[in-house]
């Protein structure tokens, strides 16, 4: 036994862990590409698929190929970014929180959100930077704008960076941003209110790759600041002084865990609207199959809430066809109940470990 | 002697009192009017000096502009509206609360439904039964159903193209596109000048549509309505439609925007919202009255 060094030792130990983590990913890697491949097969009209991939007949007459590739496809695609992103986003807060009820909304970037969107309806004003139309741009930057309050008053006359005025910054920036629009709902004309409200529900019918593209960069920078998260989080959600104590430069650590969350949340509200429960329900799905360990549960639950949000998607777009039924509607619909059993049976303690 | 000139000046006061009651109770002198279209149709059938004041939104008339204003659909303001001492309120069948505490001050109320086109000119005829302007009113539906008609025998014997109309979407994308279902005005109006709405089988009057939906359909022409113009308008439309290259209307430089307050007011203007619309589906009918 002698004979092991202690890289051997940490290599052995560190074995299991990554096969774990290479069969979430081939797990849930298969179903949401799985996902991904049937979804744009099904919808609220029936189409030739050999028409819709026939590259002989010329596309701008081709019906079939076009409500695979223009409307199918850009759908399927941007609930995989988004599910994915609100699903990730949403393990990062609860662990950083500390808290199993955090979502990615939890910290005022939602409302933020939603203020640009309704500021950008009402104004009326035309501002598109390539693809991103007004009212997406418009509630990313909402978004950015509620980040930047909750980090600094986070940041100021503490030392370090203290979750609690975290927590208690963004509730607060939560109900103000909402009285803001109310305030701007008062004074709105009626189309003007209901495009607001139409946009809190979500939608995922963005007919073109561009927003997604526009998308894309955010969510995978994000994405690589969680896996670089993942070991400090384990860390993180036992309490900030066993992560100290481990080596975890935990300062740092909050920041760039708050910073890239968020950064992903406002990418996917801004592509698809404040969709609601994919961020709390997944995670918590997920780590009832996997266990608690981020290096697992991350890239689970972001393949998972990818699957998981196409499924809902496909559900708002055929059930009640030629009405879609909003797709934060059966996200609710779905995820509320799942939730409220989720406490019963694991208890409210239960549920975050 | 004292005694007899109180005895005759009470009768006075009695017979003027039952010569005022008796007047029609119907006829309204001081009117509040919270519904835009309703606002229009008084001011066409001549009750437009009985108006004391108007809702928010209302723009048409031109004489609306000096009138005060009380609020609207959702947040009527009931002090405003009591303060103008009205003795009729219309409201929407829908501002219950308000038609509650408007029977409490006992001012009767011209609750409004909104309908199809038929229910225009059946509206038209109360607002002059209530403002004591019955000839009028019915000269006027009169004249509306004689136009409705002139539009509807015109395009009668042509090939009816399947329509879109589209009511709102986001201002750079094919986003959130709401369209008109199969029932209110704005289908009825459509369907008159000559066109078949491609929807026409959803009973609603108002949807959002996917983007699946709009190829699935196929419409040979798409007609977007706005209440207000805004610069190159037809152009930025035109190009938000381009990626729906298999639609026809797309395909063959079918698809249009109307604006004017006429488009979406369910009001005495409507005949005129039915000839536009005409004109656009049938280009190559002329016109029988200028």
């Amino acid at each position: 036994m002698g004979a092991l060094t202690r890289a051997e030792r940490l290599v052995a130990a560190a074995a299991p862990i990554r096969s774990r983590v290479a069969w979430a990913i081939a797990g849930f890697g298969a179903v949401a590409v799985g996902a991904c491949v049937t979804a744009p097969l099904v919808g609220s009209t029936p189409i030739s698929l050999t028409r819709a991939w026939d590259p002989s007949l010329p596309f701008a007459s081709n019906v079939d190929a076009q409500i695979f590739f223009v409307a199918r496809l850009p759908r399927v695609l941007s609930a995989a970014l988004v599910g994915s992103a609100l699903a990730a986003a949403g393990v990062v807060f609860q662990a950083l929180l500390r808290n199993p009820l955090a979502t990615p909304f939890t910290l005022g970037v939602s409302a933020g959100a939603a203020l640009g969107a309704m500021l950008a309806i009402t104004a009326g004003a035309t501002l598109v930077i390539g693809p991103v139309g007004t009212v997406p741009l418009a509630s990313f930057l909402g978004s950015l704008a509620a980040v930047a309050v909750v980090y600094l008053l986070a940041s100021a006359r503490h030392r370090g960076f203290s979750t609690n005025v975290m927590l208690l910054a963004g509730v607060t920036l939560n109900s103000f941003f909402s009285a803001l629009i109310l305030f701007l709902q008062f004074f709105a004309d009626m189309t003007q209110t209901m495009r607001t409200v139409r946009w809190l529900m979500g939608d995922l019918d963005v007919a073109s790759y561009g927003p997604i593209l526009a998308a894309v960069p955010l969510v995978l920078i994000a994405s690589v600041a969680f896996a670089w998260l993942a070991r400090a989080l384990n860390l993180l959600a036992i309490g900030p002084e066993q992560a100290e104590g481990r080596g975890v430069d935990v300062l740092r650590a909050q920041r760039v865990a708050f910073v890239s969350a968020s950064l992903a949340t406002g990418a996917a509200v801004s592509l698809g609207g404040p969709i609601g429960f994919v961020g709390i329900v997944v995670p918590h799905l997920v780590r009832l199959l996997v266990g608690s360990d981020h290096r697992v549960l991350l890239p689970a639950a972001s393949l998972f809430g990818a699957t998981f949000l196409i499924g809902c998607d496909l559900v708002s777009r055929t059930v009640m066809a030629p009405l879609e039924l909003p797709v934060g509607i059966v996200t609710a619909v779905i995820g509320g109940p799942f939730f409220l059993w989720l406490l019963i049976t694991r208890g409210a303690g239960g549920a975050t470990r | 002697m004292k005694r007899l000139f109180h005895d005759v000046f009470f009768c006075c006061v009695v017979a003027l009192a039952t010569m005022i009651a008796a007047e029609p109770p119907s006829s309204a002198r001081r009117i509040v009017s919270l519904v835009p279209a309703v606002t229009e149709m008084l001011f066409a059938v001549g009750a437009g000096p009985q108006v004391v004041g108007v809702s928010s939104f209302d723009r048409e008339p031109v004489q609306v502009a000096a009138l005060p204003r009380v609020g609207a659909l959702l947040d009527p303001d009931l002090e405003r509206i009591l303060s103008l001492r009205p003795d009729m309120v219309v409201a929407y069948g829908t501002q219950e609360d308000l038609h509650r505490q408007l029977a409490r001050a006992g001012i009767p109320v011209f609750s409004y439904k909104h309908g199809g086109l038929a229910g225009i000119t059946e509206t038209i005829q109360r607002v002059g039964e209530r403002t004591g302007h019955v000839e009028a009113a019915n000269a006027l539906v009169r004249d509306i159903e004689a136009d409705l008609t002139a539009v509807r025998t015109r395009v009668a014997s042509q090939p009816r193209p399947k329509v879109l109309l589209v009511f709102g979407r986001d201002p750079d994308s094919l986003r959130n596109v709401f369209a008109s279902g199969g029932i209110g005005f704005l289908h009825d109006v459509l369907e008159l000048a000559g066109g078949t709405n491609v929807l026409s089988d959803v009973r609603r009057e108002g949807l959002q549509i996917s983007v699946e939906q709009i190829l699935a359909k196929r419409p040979e022409v798409v007609l977007e309505l706005r209440a207000e113009a805004d610069a190159d308008l037809e152009s930025k439309t035109r190009k938000v439609w381009r990626t729906l290259a298999a639609v026809p209307a797309v395909r063959d430089r079918r698809v249009h925007v109307m604006t004017g307050s006429e488009m979406v007011v369910p009001g005495p203007r409507i005949a005129r919202a039915a000839e536009r619309i005409a004109r656009l589906l049938h280009p190559s009918v002329k016109p029988v009255r200028p």
